[in-house]
């Protein structure tokens, strides 16, 4: 079997190194500090956040990956965490959370329902997560192993350690918030 | 238990007289169905008499009983004697309007405004009646039996994840 090891216990961005001292670019520094410190808001609304609790507690331990610190004000946190079924009616309740977060800020959707409405293939129900705001990375599953939400953290540090530090400045990004219809 | 069938269907025909439809036992509850203009008397009444707590109420949706499609339902339950006792009133789609009986047990707000919600029942004189679960903008009651269990004009799923 191959395996695939996202894990990089001595990973150190590229630059110039000599006795003593380290030099690189502030966007890699700041990248660094950045991925291995997230403060994640757990939206937390089914099933998939009981799985979330495992992974915070001793036998996965996410403070491993130094995202121990939950963050219940979207105003200091750095990750949404959307686990578990989004109703029409919390639509808008998500995305006032997701517009009071800081910049910059990725959203991680877990499970089934939050990815595609899962089996509520329902009037009530929010059929994705991403009809209303972006969404950076998915995990799939109903509900997904403790194992799958410590990659889909490892994939959002990836992205955190290869953004630009000043992120919320591209063209790019603010045409994909406007498609959202956010500020 | 059926004699505490016997004894309800006697008190309330001796209060109300017509308004006392019919009474049967469902497996072992007794059930009584009432005319719906007195039915919050009846409630008044037999709250007077010790069926002071409210259990639920909800709203009834039988689409195929034509002239009567709607019924609300009403349950008590006596804690000094253990009794229980499930109030029926049925009414045509046209003639929705229900009397509310937040007055008498304040437990009724949200269950009546549920059976507005999913039903459209309105209640007369209910404080606050709006939507409860369901968000404001909806402009159906999605319990009624009248919708297609697979509705072809949503646009709220993509049918690519689907195979659909």
């Amino acid at each position: 079997m191959e395996r695939n090891i996202d894990i990089h216990p001595k990973y150190q961005p590229e630059g110039h190194e000599g006795q003593g001292f380290f030099a690189t670019s502030l966007d890699k520094a700041v990248g660094l500090a950045r991925a291995n410190s997230l403060w994640p808001l757990p939206f937390a609304t089914s099933c998939c956040g009981i799985e979330f609790m495992a992974t915070m507690a001793s036998h996965y331990d996410l403070a491993r990956f130094g995202s121990e610190r939950l963050s219940f004000s979207p105003r200091q946190a750095d990750l949404l965490m959307v686990m578990g079924t989004i109703s029409k009616k919390m639509g808008p309740i998500l995305r006032q959370v997701y517009e009071q977060m800081a910049e910059p800020k990725w959203v991680l959707c877990m499970g089934a329902c939050a990815s595609s409405g899962g089996i509520f293939d329902t009037y009530s129900v929010l059929q994705g997560i991403d009809r209303i705001i972006p969404v950076d990375v998915y995990i799939p599953g109903c509900p997904p192993r403790p194992e799958q939400v410590l990659d889909g953290i490892l994939k959002i540090q990836e992205l955190a350690k290869s953004e630009s530090t000043r992120r919320r400045d591209t063209e790019e990004y603010k045409e994909m918030l406007a498609s959202y219809g956010i500020e | 238990m059926s004699e505490l069938l016997e004894r309800l269907k006697e008190k309330v025909s001796s209060q109300f007289g017509e308004a006392l439809i019919e009474g049967h036992m469902d497996y072992d509850f007794p059930v009584l169905v009432v005319a719906k203009p007195q039915i919050k008397d009846i409630l008044a009444y037999l709250k007077a008499e010790g069926f002071t707590y409210l259990t639920t109420l909800c709203g009834i949706h039988f689409p195929d009983n034509v002239g009567a499609e709607f019924a609300m339902m009403y349950q008590l339950h006596s804690l000094e004697r253990n009794e229980r006792v499930r109030i029926k009133t049925f009414m045509s789609e046209k003639d929705i309007e229900m009397p509310t009986i937040t007055d008498l047990w304040a437990a009724a707000n949200w269950m009546e405004r549920e059976a507005f919600d999913f039903y459209g029942f309105k209640f007369k004189g209910h404080p606050n009646l709006k939507r409860i679960l369901n968000m404001d903008e909806m402009n159906y009651h999605p319990l009624r039996k009248e919708y297609p269990l697979e509705d072809a004009s949503r646009h709220d799923k993509e049918d690519k994840y689907f195979g659909r």
